[in-house]
């Protein structure tokens, strides 16, 4: 065994330990850490990711002395590698970019207790993409909720807390149907790991038995993940969550929280219940159903929405609906589709939500489309930042939502069934978005009445360092060009890690 | 003329602009808006008469709007409560049904009595020392959970410390509109050390009997737990139960004098980092196949089973001083 | 059904709990109320899950008089795992609670539609 191969291993420990560590140091100390343990986790996952390409294969990764049945195991191969890579990425820029609000926002003496909330976040996220047993998979699935808890309520004014407690909520339902999903599963397969149970459902397949309880576990599962990831009949909490919380939390929460959930339940699907059987199951129909129909109800919303940090969040809402209608296809380009339009959808919705950051502190810390009014030409980098954000999410070409609207699109083209709700349901969300997100654009750039000095006041005024924001928007940027312009490698290797998968 | 722009205020093109722009319509509903620098004589007039008007009309405006919101969230609270009751039972429903087709309960031939639990039972002994097989399992078999159930613990008590622990004014200051006459308030409320102790007799006596035995009963649940029932999560549980007791009867400023935060948070990283780093050895060495040179001992023995009893102290030692410090945050927001 | 119900009694006992402490969870207006629904759809969870270990006339599996053989012993597996659980549920309820008493405090309710009526007049004011 090589050492690469340990590094996913090695990831999960450094981002548990940095938390640990931080819990008796100052909150400068712990920033270090907690920026220290995301890079190089970064790396080591950039390192995984090359290490699966050159060996063409995925491996499993003992965690004890004990194999597979029995002990703890975790995976990794190209897929895993490419999206904990893209978190770690997206994570780095998301804290590097609301640094200073971080510390405004959070109570001096508290701020180590913030950072230890990132670390075991990068963990638990890393912890849900390398998983190889499902059992493992719900403990770090709480360690995930409990954190984003944290990160939400962590600026403690009373909106924070209502959100925060919706939060829990939903995602104690969540979790409850999750568990029962999985103790149903192992009352028919007995076995908590990943391989032995998709071996053990696909003996029960082949002969039939247990079929009604393996349809309930299917649905169970996919209900408990949707719940917790905000699909649309379950959206209520999203806008409320993301759009109170330090705008750290609401990138991380927004980008990645719910991703690594969609992850998991991706995983789950191929590698524990097999992806035939879930395309024969109507799941995914239902999935596609609620997936169209947030997709249409989230941009609604935002169009009504006010708030531009609400408006946002209800975006995620509409792009979260992508993403499942894209599982719901059933179809393998589909799956592609809806994996890289998580991975787009991390690096835009964080971008926007930490280039609006840019754009609120020059505007009194106002967030209604009024007070915004030519914030586009009092901060031009994060006004550029947002436009990008706002033009890829429309999908404009060049830019990450084009390529994924393009994956959706042509892959729709594949089921006859559901071509053209796809993508008339396409068309309609892209207007819809481009309504919402080029209101906002056009209301950056129009000469307006700039907020006078004592409004200036009146909001929290910074002492601004903008090197933290400028260099994260430019990374995000960055990132979403790439997506955008070098789109084939990455959609080549989500393919090469779905059929891993199997 | 001015009919003219009235239809030309009213248009929908122009509605589309105000709301491009975001603009917030000051005499809302079918009212002229004007803009200040083309007003007239008698515009103005008008104007300052409406803005009369509309101070007394926004009071009232602000009561009814507040009734109007508490019907509203009446009415979605009706459909809320039918919609989850349907859910809720048709949930129930569906699992009951499911059960039906499960494996019998307590049949030794079902699905999930298979090689796994047989391999930790019949080698158990042998492969991890522990006589307590289910301790054995969640202690090395599969110790990777474990861990992450303790780092679940400690999250929650990260949370804890962030909503109840109060840092003097800055609490105040930091929440924005709560001022730091607020932090002092909450601490007021909150702390009700200033009536301690309580000094009641019943309680003190009764706990001088109780504590110690409470105590050592915990710590025989930690350090038996891969011989008998018990383990670190259920002994640590004990034993925190059994310093609330103490803290119960003599106040804060007994358990202050052993137990304050700079304790519990060394105690916690100390007992955490350990477990962190063995487990970590001891997932390196078993990925890689080495050996990992941790002698098992004689089963049975209080010493023996490698690396499962100072994993047990660990743990119970962190969910003790946890409940401690829940408790003590609950009560008074710090220890 | 019925009668196939009545074999699966436990588990029956346990997804009417679970059916309990979801109804709970989802229509109480109380915070406290709404956490011992959270708690009772947990412990439900919990039973059905300490349910799929058991195996009629077997003992616990602590090993007694040397006897190293899987008919010996009931499944040990779910134990664990509930042992797991029960601590994932202190944990989130313990944090549900810090979250209720500050709320108590800024807002002096425990009901959540009078909580956010207050978080409204704060947001007007």
């Amino acid at each position: 065994m090589t050492l690469v191969q340990n590094f996913p291993f090695f990831s999960i420990i450094i981002a548990m330990f940095s938390g640990i560590i931080s819990s008796v140091l100052t909150g400068k100390q712990a920033r270090n850490i907690s920026l220290a343990a995301i890079s190089v986790t970064t790396v080591m996952s950039a390192a995984v990711l090359f290490f699966c390409l050159r060996t063409g294969e995925s491996y499993t990764y003992m965690m004890g002395h004990f194999p597979a049945p029995w002990g703890n195991e975790i995976r990794a191969g190209v897929l895993e590698g490419l999206t904990a890579l893209l978190f770690g990425l997206v994570m780095l820029l998301a804290v590097i970019g609301g640094m200073e609000h971080t510390f405004l926002d959070v109570e001096e003496t508290k701020i180590n207790l913030f950072f230890i909330m990132i670390d075991l976040m990068l963990s638990s996220l890393l912890a849900l993409i390398y998983t190889n047993d499902l059992f493992t998979a719900y403990v770090f699935v709480e360690i995930n909720t409990i954190a984003g808890c944290g990160l939400i309520m962590i600026r403690q004014v009373g909106r924070s807390f209502t959100s925060a407690i919706w939060y829990m909520v939903m995602s104690q339902l969540g979790s409850g149907l999750f568990l029962i999903g999985l103790t149903l599963l192992y009352d028919v397969t007995g076995h908590l790991l990943m391989s032995p149970a998709k071996e053990a459902v696909a003996l029960l397949e082949a002969a039939g038995s247990y079929e009604i309880p393996l349809l309930v576990i299917l649905a169970v599962i996919s209900v408990g993940l949707a719940i917790k990831s905000g699909l649309f009949p379950f959206h209520a909490w999203i806008p409320h969550t993301y759009g109170y919380a330090t705008p750290t939390a609401s990138a991380i929460l927004s980008g990645l929280v719910s991703k690594g959930y969609i992850f998991l339940l991706i995983k789950i699907f191929y590698r524990v219940l097999g992806r035939e059987n879930v395309i024969a199951s109507r799941i995914v129909n239902v999935l596609f159903i609620f997936g169209l129909a947030g997709m249409i109800m989230g941009s609604v919303l935002a169009i009504m929405e006010k708030d531009t940090r609400r408006m946002i969040a209800y975006s995620s809402v509409a792009q979260i609906g992508y993403i499942y209608m894209g599982i719901g296809l059933g179809t393998e380009a589909g799956m592609v589709a809806a994996v890289f339009h998580m991975f787009t959808h991390s690096a835009t919705k964080a971008l926007l939500f930490i280039s609006a950051v840019g754009l609120y502190e020059v505007s009194g810390d106002k967030k209604d489309f009024k007070s915004l009014r030519g914030a586009g030409y009092r901060n031009p980098l994060a006004g550029i930042g947002f436009t990008v954000g706002a033009l890829s999410m429309v999908g404009f070409p060049m830019l990450s939502g084009f390529i994924s609207k393009l994956l959706f699109a042509t892959s729709a083209l594949n089921s006859p069934h559901k071509m053209m709700p796809t993508l008339i349901g396409l068309a309609v969300s892209t207007v819809l978005n481009a309504i919402y997100f080029l209101r906002l654009v056009i209301t950056l750039y129009r000469g307006g009445n700039a907020p006078t000095g004592k409004e200036m006041r009146e909001g929290k005024h910074l002492q601004y360092h903008p090197g933290m924001l400028r260099l994260a928007i430019c990374g995000f940027i960055l990132l979403n060009l790439f997506l955008g312009l070098q789109s084939q490698p990455v959609v080549r290797g989500i393919a090469l890690g779905l059929a891993m998968f199997d | 003329m001015s009919r003219q722009k009235d239809n030309y205020e009213n248009s929908w093109w122009l509605k589309f602009k105000r709301w491009v722009e975001g603009e917030i319509d000051p005499l809302a509903h079918g009212m002229e808006t004007v803009r200040p620098d083309q007003e007239t004589e008698d515009r103005r007039w008008q104007r300052e008469k409406l803005l009369q008007a509309r101070t007394a009309k926004e009071r009232k405006s602000q009561e009814l709007r507040e009734a109007l919101e508490a019907r509203e969230l009446r009415q979605y609270q009706k459909i809320y409560q039918v919609l989850s009751v349907l859910l809720c039972v048709a949930v129930s429903l569906v699992l009951l049904w499911t059960i039906t087709y499960l494996p019998e309960i307590g049949d030794a031939g079902n699905p999930d009595n298979n090689e796994v639990s047989a391999r930790y039972i019949e080698q158990g002994l042998k492969e991890t020392g522990a006589v307590n097989i289910v301790t054995g399992m969640i202690l090395d078999y599969r110790a990777f959970d474990t861990f992450g159930e303790s780092c679940v613990l400690f999250i929650a008590s990260c949370c804890v410390l962030v909503l109840l622990r109060m840092d003097g004014g800055s609490d105040g200051e930091k929440s924005g509109k709560k001022g730091a006459s607020g932090a002092k308030k909450r601490m007021a409320e909150t702390n009700d050390r200033l009536y301690e102790p309580k000094n009641d007799v019943i309680l003190q006596q009764c706990s001088c009997v109780l504590v110690p035995l409470i105590l050592v009963f915990g710590v025989y649940i930690v350090l038996n737990g891969h011989l008998s029932p018990g383990g670190g999560f259920s002994g640590g549980a004990v034993l925190g139960s059994g310093l609330i007791l103490y803290l119960n009867a003599f106040g804060f400023r007994r358990t202050g004098q052993f137990l304050t935060e700079k304790v519990y948070r060394r105690v916690t990283l100390s007992a955490l980092t350990f477990y962190c780093l063995a487990k970590s050895y001891s997932f390196f060495t078993g990925a890689n196949h080495l050996e990992s040179g941790i002698p098992l001992g004689t089963p049975g023995d209080i010493l023996s089973s490698g690396l499962i009893l100072p994993l047990n102290i660990c743990v119970g030692l962190v969910v003790a001083c946890t409940m401690y410090a829940f408790y003590a945050l609950f009560r008074k927001g710090g220890m | 059904m019925m009668e196939n119900l009545f074999y699966h009694l436990e588990e029956a006992a346990a997804m009417v709990l679970f059916g309990i402490g979801f109804t709970m969870l989802l229509l109480h207006r109380n915070l406290i109320k709404k956490i011992m629904g959270m708690n009772i759809m947990d412990t439900a969870v919990y039973l059905f899950l300490a349910v799929k270990g058991y195996i009629r006339g077997r003992m616990v599996p602590i090993v007694t008089d040397g006897i190293l053989d899987a008919s010996a012993y009931i499944n040990p597996v779910p134990s664990g795992l509930v042992l797991t659980g029960i601590v994932v549920s202190v944990s989130t309820t313990a944090l549900m609670l810090a979250l209720t008493i500050r709320l108590y405090e800024r807002y002096h309710s425990l009901d959540l539609d009078e909580i956010l009526m207050g978080v409204k007049r704060e947001e007007h004011a």
